[in-house]
Order: C-alpha cells, then structure tokens, then sequence
C-alpha cells in the first residue's frame, strides 16, 4: 500500500479541498455587509448564488442538509428571520437532487437556466417569509437584485471553478 | 455533455443509508427551520443574543469599509463643487438674505410660542438624545429594510428608541448587539408612524412599502385632500415617536392615499441621534363622581 504521507501524488489538503466551498458561501452572504445604506434592495444574492454554483459544479460535496448551516448565516446576516433562508435553500437542494436524475444533458445554458429559475423562485419565497403580516411591500422589489443576480451567476459559476481547481490543486 | 450520474444508490447498503439519512436530516431540518420561522413571528426580537452577536461582528467589517466609502463621497463632492462655482456662489448668497429674514421671523414666532405656552399652562417632556452615531451599513440584500447603527446596548441603546438625523426621521431600533445596532428604516413594511400633514392638522399612517417610499393613508375617510409637497411630521400619537419629527413629503396622490419620500436619506446624513422612546405625559385620570 502506498503511504499517503510525504508523496506528492496522494498529498492534499482536505482541510482546503472541504472549507473553501463553505468558506466562499459564507464570504457570499456577508456581501450583505458591504457598507452601502440601501432603501430597497438592489445587491444580488450572492451567498445563495454560490450556493447553487457550488451545488451545480460539485453536486458530491454537500450532503444534503449542508444548505441548513449555511441557510442560518445566510439568515443571520441578511437580516430576515431565521429560517427563511434554512428552509428555501434545502427545498432547493433536494429539488436539485430530482432534477439531478431528471436531467440526461448538462451544458453551461442549462446550468444558467436551472440556476435562474432556483434564483427566481428563492427570490420570491424569501420575499414571501420575510415580511411581516400587514407589510404594504410589493413582490417587485424583488426584481432589481434578481434580474442582477440572474446576469451575475455565469461569472460567479467563473469563479467557482476558478475556486474549486485551486483547493484541489496538490 | 451528458448529464454525469452522482449519487448513484449502487447496491453498497452503506451508500444507501447515508443517502436516506440526508434526506430524513434535511426534510427535520426544514420543519426546525418552519418552527423558528413561527416563533420569530410570534415574537419578532427572540434569539436576540445570537442576532446581536452577528450585528456586533458584520458591523465590525462594514465600518471599516464605510470609512473608504465616506472618503470616496466626499472626494466626488470636493470636485462637484468646482464646477459652477460661481453661480452656485450668487444663488447661495441670495439664499442666505432669505434664510436670515426666515429666521428673524422664526424666532419672533419662537418666542411667541414659548410665552403662550407659559400662559397656556402647557409643558411638554420631549426627550432629549441619548447619543450620536455613526450610520455604518444596512442589509442590502434582504427584503427587509434595515440600517447598521454604530452603537449598542454598551451604549445604552435599546430596541424600540426612536433613530433620527438633522433632516428628520430614521426609523427605531429593532435588535442591538453590543457595539452595533440595527435599524429598522421608515421604508421597511413593517414600520407604521403615526403622522399629521403640517398644511391641513389632518392625522394619518405612514407605511414603508419596501421600494424607499411610504404609503400615506388618512386615519379618517373624507378629509381633506393630500396634496404634492405636503410634509408629514409625527403627531406622537401612541406613544413611541415624540411629536414634530418631519417624517416624509408627499410625492404622488391616489385617491385617499399617496405616496411620500421620506425626508432623512439615511445613505446621505453621516451621524443619526438616539432618543429614548417617547410617552406622552399622562394626564391626571378624571376624577371619580361622588356618590
């Protein structure tokens, strides 16, 4: 048996290979931090665009109630209440494990187009969770991060992968 | 490309088991998930400890960037401010000689005011500041409208206290974490100020609508018409803003409701003031009839 320790070719680092994916998630939702002061909101996303990009490009690295950790940060620093995001994003996990087996062809398009409709839906369902009872917003508000969040996602799925061949790199 | 097969069941009984032990985790998760969504329904400030923390931690980055950020506003300022110097110049003095008349009457009015209230018997207990702070950041991505605010329960900020700037009303905190607090934004659904319209003493609601307007609706039915330019400051009804704050100018009219702007931008005023929640001074209770 070849001993892992000290060959260049069985040497990785699985501390690397498993934090950067929950790492660059987290790093994702925090973009709520950036310092603007927002009266509606215009910033896409992007914890939960990372998300899916890792779940499309890696579908093996995340059981499925990863999205429930990942969804409380997400939840905590987006400022909606807790659960919202646990919820929406593990629906959307194990509805990607369906389309998964559903699926026979794979290419960038459909992969943008899965991920849009993810976005969309988890756009409105948060919408939809978030508010209180007897709020006067409009579903609409929704629209300008979406539609920026849906433009964005080819160039995040970009660094995803640019991301995920530098923590397996040996 | 041919879709790859993953997760493929296989006949390996270890494989299979964790895959169903995943799902049976998910599918808990997502009712434990539904449950603290109740709760947080029921009660909108539970795990406030956990939320503050994370208030604490994220405005720790986000005041380091707004540093940058304020940096960069007032570098685009400084260069706007050479152009059209001059005329800015003149419009500003002439500005300035109306201002002064303004304020000479201002204070004739002032002094007015102080010596009928004096002679009206009438005092009133508004609440002085508690604090300024420093307006860091907000929740950009979320649906809900709120701002971080640069003080915490260190400071003596509470949920519930009313956040104002200069040019008016901010809206009151929701959670405070130690050194960091959040706001909740007039603009934010669940926020409802009681208002009167200065032009008419007519008493409405103000409600955020999420887009960064309010909806002002009438408290009652056939009164007078809103109108575009009308300015809505509280009326200190119920209790929690104390009276005078300007709140929004009207922007649009439908109907028996309109639309308003709030007055404060809070990405605009750098410093926000802390008032304690305001209760109106209770009246001595009417006497009981003797018998």
């Amino acid at each position: 048996m070849i001993s892992p320790e000290g060959n260049p070719y069985m040497e990785r680092s699985r501390l690397r290979a498993t934090t950067v994916p929950i790492a660059s998630t987290l790093i994702g939702s925090a973009m709520a931090l950036i310092p603007v002061i927002a009266t509606e909101p215009i910033v896409p996303p992007f914890g939960l665009m990372m998300l899916l990009a890792w779940r499309l490009l890696r579908p093996d690295i995340w059981p499925v109630w990863a999205a429930l950790p990942l969804g409380l940060a997400d939840d905590l620093l987006s400022g909606h209440y807790l659960g919202t995001a646990m919820i929406l994003w593990t629906i959307a996990f194990l509805v990607l494990e369906w389309v998964d087996q559903a699926l026979r062809w794979r290419d960038g398009w459909i992969e943008w187009g899965v991920a849009s409709v993810g976005i969309v839906t988890i756009a409105i369902g948060s919408w939809a969770l978030s508010q209180p009872s007897g709020s006067l917003t409009s579903v609409l508000t929704v629209i300008p991060q979406t539609v920026g969040a849906i433009l964005l996602f080819p160039a995040i799925l970009r660094i995803t992968a640019a991301l995920d061949s530098w923590r397996l790199k040996q | 490309m041919a879709a790859p097969r993953h997760r493929r069941r296989g006949f390996s009984r270890r494989v299979q088991y964790g895959l169903f032990a995943g799902y049976v985790v998910a599918i808990v998760g997502i009712l434990l998930a539904a449950g603290l969504l109740l709760i947080a329904r029921l009660d909108p400030r539970a795990f406030g400890t956990l939320r503050g923390i994370v208030v604490d931690a994220g405005a720790v980055f986000t005041g380091v960037g707004r540093v940058g950020v304020d940096a960069g506003n007032d570098v685009g300022a400084e260069i706007s401010a050479y152009f059209n110097a001059a005329s800015q110049n003149r419009a500003l003095k002439e500005e300035l000689a109306r201002e002064r008349r303004a304020v000479i009457a201002a204070k004739a009015v002032l002094a007015e005011n102080a010596r009928l209230k004096k002679l009206a018997r009438l005092s009133e207990h508004l609440p002085a500041p508690i604090l300024s702070a420093r307006l860091i950041g907000s929740t950009p991505t979320g649906q809900r409208r709120f701002a971080t605010l640069a003080a915490g329960t260190a400071e003596g900020v509470r949920p519930g206290m009313t956040v104002r700037s200069s040019e008016g009303l901010v809206g009151r905190v929701y959670e405070s974490g130690i050194f960091a607090s959040r706001v909740l934004l007039l603009t934010d659904g669940e926020t409802a100020v009681p208002v009167k319209i200065i032009r008419t003493g007519q008493a409405a609601l103000a409600a955020g609508q999420g887009d960064g307007t309010m909806e002002v609706r009438a408290l009652v039915a056939g009164g007078r018409q809103f109108r575009r330019g009308d300015l809505a400051v509280t009326s200190g009804t119920g209790g929690v803003y104390s009276p005078n704050i300007p709140v929004a100018v009207i922007t649009a009219v439908n109907g028996d409701r309109a639309i308003a702007r709030p007055l404060a931008d809070p990405a605009r005023g750098d410093f926000a003031a802390v008032y304690p929640i305001f209760q109106a001074p209770v009246s001595d209770p009417p006497a009981q009839p003797k018998p």
